[in-house]
């Protein structure tokens, strides 16, 4: 009775591949979704707020760092399981992925490869039930695309580190417990945690966005602000850190988008099924068949390549210009199915009663963070020529 | 306290069916087993009740290799154990399921045994009724509300335009209704537990069926509806067609 009637899409019969307990966990994210996120994200979205109250059953299912070592709080699964939650939680919400994905690939993951011992023992946990929620600071108001310029910079002083400098665009800061902040100390870039309530830390939220309204996006702002000494994460080391955390989040990225995709093409089928002109269903047009076969086709080789993906980040083989290709081939499909399926929905494709015009503006966002459609341009054409454009 | 739930596999509810080439079975080609879905209140129920009073859970099923579909589910609601007994065919009716739950059942004396109210893929009504005959238990069907006071319970059950309360012993029987509970997401963790928990399997007793199928056949298909365009001009005819062709006034 629980069951959903969405079926997602799978005409290359991929679930043959999918294992029982990948199955498994897809079922148990959609069957949340559909019952919890969908029937109320359009308000949230309206309203410009984050469904707070998700945050702890998401948790409670297990949704945070799910890749991580049990020991840690993780479920120990792998990366064709946590793609599959991604990929169902966008086809609810950008933003509620965004939330996750943040958790998991942006604060769970760098606390655990560059943080000490104490630091995985303290903060993991807690963060993999939402007892705490996290940041990332990266991303500055004038470095974006070329975060080796970053400003902030941390000082070493006699009780601990102090921080100056701005970061913007950071998902969940205004409600995070902690942030992990990039900063340059002596020149060379390295992770901090900074807590919630330090003094000369503030994180006031961004207001006027018309792209992932239900979803928190903020500032963050460092004013002479002292963290204790063991606040550091030890073992990040360059610009390499942060972007092994981007690599993390894009995966992520890479699958959500396809839920997202899946979502508009389901109702873009359904509806145009249905919706009567001339006599006859519009899908029954040869120009909404092109459309369906055209998006079906695009969603299909996305799946693939992800499935792919997947199969190499579990066995080591995955290099992040691999993680490049999806993340931006992905997010492209999926901003131009959400076009196709507004357009083939007529009118009502822009009502609040259908998810396209949201998805529409959510994937704005999703094809320019974490690497925009250019930077993924330019870092696979790198690595086929072995010519930097971006230098 | 030990919780038997029985459960079962069936073809998705939205699987879209057809008649295989036998004309007695249905085409299984791409449909997509499920656990039976009013096993699931079952399943939540017995997990509660582990969760409440402590005991194990144990997922009993008759049938092929994919009857191995619904226990799985109810491992990861949460039972513990599983025994799939072990259909030789597909050739099996109510009652030879019933009596083989019933003699396996038996060797776990369990407190209580909990069924979804029927499974919606034959909708015979009778496997919980017909065990709990061979089991010497008492059971009750349609169940939305259980309460447990030692070996007391308390059980209200939906009957025609309202409920009925009714107090029994256990061990019992039980055959759950929607409403009863709201079935939980597995959450991940106990989707990566139930991996590492085995599925026993007992072969079926030899026990001859009691009604087989002749035909199957899919309900007629829809008629095209009637359209009426002049307003109130055709409400009598309408109204006679509702009465005397429909049958409906």
């Amino acid at each position: 009775m629980s069951k959903s009637d969405y079926k997602g899409v799978d005409y290359y019969n991929l679930d043959d591949l999918y294992a029982d307990e990948e199955k498994a966990i897809r079922g148990t994210v959609r069957d949340f979704v559909d019952h919890e996120v969908i029937p109320i994200i359009e308000k949230y979205n309206q309203e410009m707020k984050f469904p707070m109250h998700l945050i702890p059953k998401m948790g409670e299912l297990g949704l945070f760092g799910p890749t991580l070592p049990v020991e840690y709080g993780g479920m120990g699964i792998n990366n064709v399981s946590y793609g599959l939650i991604m990929q169902e939680l966008e086809r609810g919400d950008s933003g509620v992925r965004s939330f996750a994905s943040v958790m998991s690939g942006l604060v769970m993951y760098p606390i655990y490869t560059y943080g000490s011992e104490e630091q995985k023992k303290f903060w993991l946990p807690k963060l993999a039930t939402a007892e705490k929620i996290g940041c990332f600071g990266l991303t500055e108001p004038d470095f974006g695309s070329n975060p080796g310029g970053m400003i902030t910079k941390a000082e070493k002083v006699s009780d601990g580190y102090l921080l100056n400098g701005a970061k913007m665009w950071i998902t969940n800061g205004t409600i995070a417990d902690v942030a992990v902040v990039w900063a340059k100390l002596d020149g060379k870039v390295k992770g901090f945690l900074v807590e919630k309530g330090t003094k000369g830390f503030s994180a006031p939220e961004t207001k006027g966005k018309l792209s992932l309204r239900a979803s928190v996006t903020s500032e963050l702002v460092f004013e002479d602000c002292l963290i204790p000494a063991e606040n550091i994460l030890p073992k990040s080391s360059g610009l390499k850190s942060p972007l092994s955390c981007l690599t993390q989040a894009r995966y992520g990225i890479a699958w959500g988008v396809i839920g997202m995709a899946m979502h508009c093409y389901h109702t873009a089928l359904e509806y145009t099924k249905s919706r009567i002109q001339f006599g006859k269903p519009l899908a029954a047009f040869q120009i909404t068949q092109e459309k369906l076969a055209y998006m079906l086709t695009e969603i299909t080789k996305a799946q693939l390549l992800d499935y792919r993906l997947a199969q190499m980040k579990d066995n080591g083989t995955m290099r992040p210009q691999h993680v490049s290709m999806a993340k931006r081939n992905n997010c492209e499909l999926a901003k131009t199915i959400a076009s196709m399926a507004r357009e083939m929905l007529g009118a009502n494709g822009i009502l609040d009663e259908y998810p396209i015009m949201r998805h529409l503006n959510n994937i704005e966002s999703v094809k320019t963070y974490e690497g925009t459609h250019e930077m993924h341009t330019l870092i696979l054409g790198e690595d086929v020529t072995g010519f930097a454009a971006f230098e | 306290m030990k919780i038997v739930v029985c459960v079962s596999t069936v073809p998705d509810s939205t699987t879209k069916i057809k008649v295989g080439g036998s004309g007695k079975s249905i085409d299984e080609a791409g449909v997509t087993f499920i656990i039976n879905p009013y096993d699931e209140f079952a399943v939540e129920e017995a997990v509660q009740l582990k969760e409440k009073n402590t005991g194990e859970v144990i997922a009993v099923s008759f049938g092929t290799d994919r009857a191995k579909e619904g226990i799985k589910k109810a491992f990861q609601m949460g039972a513990d154990k599983g025994i799939l007994i072990k259909a030789a065919s597909d050739d099996f009716d109510s009652y030879t399921v019933a009596k083989n739950l019933a003699a396996v059942i038996k060797d776990l004396s369990p407190d209580i045994v909990l069924f979804g109210k029927q499974s919606i893929d034959f909708d015979g009504l009778v496997v919980p009724k017909m065990t709990a005959e061979f089991l010497g238990m008492p059971s009750v069907n349609v169940v939305t509300k259980l309460e447990l006071n030692g070996t007391d319970a308390t059980i209200e059950r939906e009957i025609e335009g309202g409920k009925e309360t009714l107090k029994a012993k256990l061990p019992l029987v039980i055959g759950a209704q929607k409403g009863l509970n709201t079935p939980r997401y597995p959450n991940l963790k106990s989707i990566m537990a139930s991996k590492s928990k085995p599925i026993e399997e007992k072969a079926a007793i030899d026990e001859p069926v009691k009604s087989s199928v002749l035909e199957m056949n899919l309900p007629a298909a829809k008629g095209q509806g009637k359209v009426f365009s002049d307003g109130a001009a055709n409400v009598p005819e309408l109204v006679r067609l509702l009465r005397e062709e429909a049958k409906v006034i």
